[in-house]
């Protein structure tokens, strides 16, 4: 094995284990922060042994007691050891802890605990989104300050600011390492499930730069939503967002044209739907109906999404239960762009003209007076009816609206498309042309 | 990155003879780690070979020939498909795996949207656009 060819491993190594030597390191030290140091301070041994000793044959357990000699090494130095009374106690119990015959099933059998904790302690309300979103790709995700940066196209320095004052943030605030108690638990889990769809959404529909998706974080997200669901198996909404996510990427190859352009749902070739995220998303909403009685807001859409996923072509959509599901979904967590994406549905269902009258009740919500989907699908409904000049307005609205590039070389497309059709019919009257 | 891991077949797995339940346990516990981890999209054994068939394909002909097939080795006796960053991860993950004694895992990489895109989209998409066309003239006459 060559030197690189070591270094790719010990990569592959610390993606699948960091995120287990951190949590299991946290609850020795009590501190998110310094555990992840000792994890670092393991891997950089790794670094410099490996490429010569060869990798070991157990390497999450190699990593594990390397970074405990460092732990103990630190408490024994540190002064507070000594001075401070009230922890002895506390100290004493990690000692004997990190004393302890170094079984590799041990470190397994609580680790899920661990890993839930760390889960909680990244989502920590006393954090902002940012950081939030940060501090889980970095400490769950075992995505270097790089890979985040780059994700997010932003500088890395920027990135490694985010995690130090996130980690600052907890160790100030004494947040403890512990999964919330039940009075809180519903608020901190829908934190974590806000902050794995913040990333796959950020992956799935790029809100900047010139590409329209960036799979790679769609594939983080659901990769922390499958361990999420396993480690808290019997909460519907975990489950409701896992479908919700596999069902969406599943759709990731059909959505983008040959030169990157987007297709919307209804135009995809859906041979190209990836049949394994579909079957697995259907499962996942399975099990999230079979634990709950009424659905959550990410089951809901995923249930939406799923309608899609089951129609063969895009005319047997089921679109009165989609148009049904909105309500739902309106009544649990009523916000304009449900409503938006509700008459989307109504429309589909009942007609453009249907759709319309509930698309022009939004045009005064100051919450959508920047957000180019609401132009975007009153043009379509516009055309659909047959107003081509008032469309082609709403078109060149939404084009001017959004960040994306390619979507707004697709909205001035279906604006060329318009101006087409007017000058078929002649010219628009003079107070729709401009 | 996608990875189908093929199992191959051996002289028991041939035979029909399930592995022990030790084995079986142990197989239990890795497929546990790789769904915890977020890792496993699927994953399946395979009946031995005299279940199967193989359709030889030749020109417009084709043959059935039933199994068993002679060639233990060559065959496949499961596989899994795993959702990782890299060769190296699925490696790492493979190498996990509770076999004993003799067996051999292969691992292959699966084709994605992203790995076709750009290579096969330009002339392909030219080519189908010409075919497409030569299609409505020929409808016209």
């Amino acid at each position: 094995m060559t030197r690189s060819d070591t270094h790719r491993t010990i990569d592959a190594v610390w993606r699948i284990e960091s995120a287990k030597l951190i949590a299991g390191l946290a609850r020795i030290v009590r501190d998110v922060g310094v555990a992840e140091e000792l994890a670092q301070d393991a891997l950089v041994a790794a670094l410099e042994q490996w490429p010569d000793s060869g990798v070991p044959r157990k390497p999450g357990a190699w990593l594990m007691a390397t970074a405990k000699h460092r732990a103990i090494d630190q408490l024994r130095r540190s002064k507070l050891f000594e001075r401070k009374q009230e922890q002895l106690g506390h100290e004493i119990e990690a000692q004997q802890e990190l004393a302890e015959p170094l079984l590799d099933a041990a470190i397994d059998e609580d680790i899920g605990d661990d890993l839930l904790r760390l889960v909680f302690i990244s989502c920590h309300p006393v954090l902002s989104t940012e950081a939030r979103v940060a501090l889980t790709l970095r400490l769950l995700g075992g995505l270097t300050t790089e890979e985040i940066a780059r994700a997010f196209l932003v500088p890395p320095s920027t990135i490694a600011q985010r995690i130090v004052r996130a980690k600052r943030t907890l160790a100030e605030a004494h947040v403890p390492f512990e999964v919330p108690g039940e009075h809180e638990r519903a608020a901190r889990l829908s934190s974590v499930l806000e902050v794995i769809y913040l990333i796959f959404n950020e992956g799935y529909s790029a809100s900047a730069g010139d590409d329209w998706m960036r799979p790679v974080l769609c594939e983080d997200a659901l990769r922390l939503g499958r361990i999420l669901a396993e480690l808290v198996p019997n909460e519907p909404e975990v489950h409701g967002l896992v479908a919700l996510m596999e069902i969406q990427a599943s759709r990731s190859a059909a959505r983008v044209g040959p030169s990157g352009e987007p297709i919307l749902l209804l135009d995809q070739d859906r041979s190209r739907w990836d049949r394994i995220l579909i079957h697995r998303g259907l499962a996942a909403l399975e099990r999230a109906e079979k634990l709950g009685d009424a659905l959550g807001p990410y089951a809901l859409q995923a249930a939406i999404a799923a309608c899609h996923a089951r129609a063969r072509s895009a005319d047997e959509t089921d679109w009165v239960r989609i148009a049904a599901l909105y309500d739902a979904l309106m009544q649990l967590a009523p916000s304009p762009v449900v409503a938006l994406n509700g008459a989307v549905a109504v429309a589909m269902a009942f007609g453009p003209a249907a759709g319309l009258e509930l698309v022009d009740a939004l045009t005064s919500e100051p919450l959508l007076k920047t957000y180019h989907l609401l132009p975007s699908v009153r043009g379509d409904l516009l055309a659909k009816l047959g107003n081509f000049c008032e469309a082609r307005t709403e078109f060149e609205r939404a084009a001017a609206l959004t960040r994306n590039a390619r979507e707004r070389d697709l909205l001035l497309g279906r604006a060329n498309a318009c101006a087409v059709k007017i000058k078929e019919q002649g010219a628009c009257e003079t107070n729709n042309a401009n | 990155m996608r990875f189908m891991v093929l199992v191959k077949a051996n002289k028991d797995s041939e035979a029909g003879i399930l592995p022990k339940t030790e084995l079986l346990e142990a197989m239990g516990k890795y497929n546990e780690e790789l769904v915890k981890a977020g890792v496993m999209l699927a994953g399946e054994g395979l009946h031995a070979s005299s279940k199967g068939a193989r359709v030889k394909f030749s020109g417009n002909k084709r043959t059935v020939i039933d199994g068993p097939f002679s060639e233990t080795k060559e065959l496949i006796a499961g596989f899994w498909i795993f959702q990782v960053k890299s060769k190296e991860e699925a490696i790492e993950w493979v190498k996990r795996a509770p076999f004993d004694g003799e067996s051999e895992l292969e691992i292959r990489q699966v084709f994605e949207a992203s790995d076709f895109g750009p290579e096969l989209t330009p002339e392909l998409r030219e080519a189908e656009e010409r075919l497409v066309k030569r299609m409505a003239e020929n409808a016209k006459q």
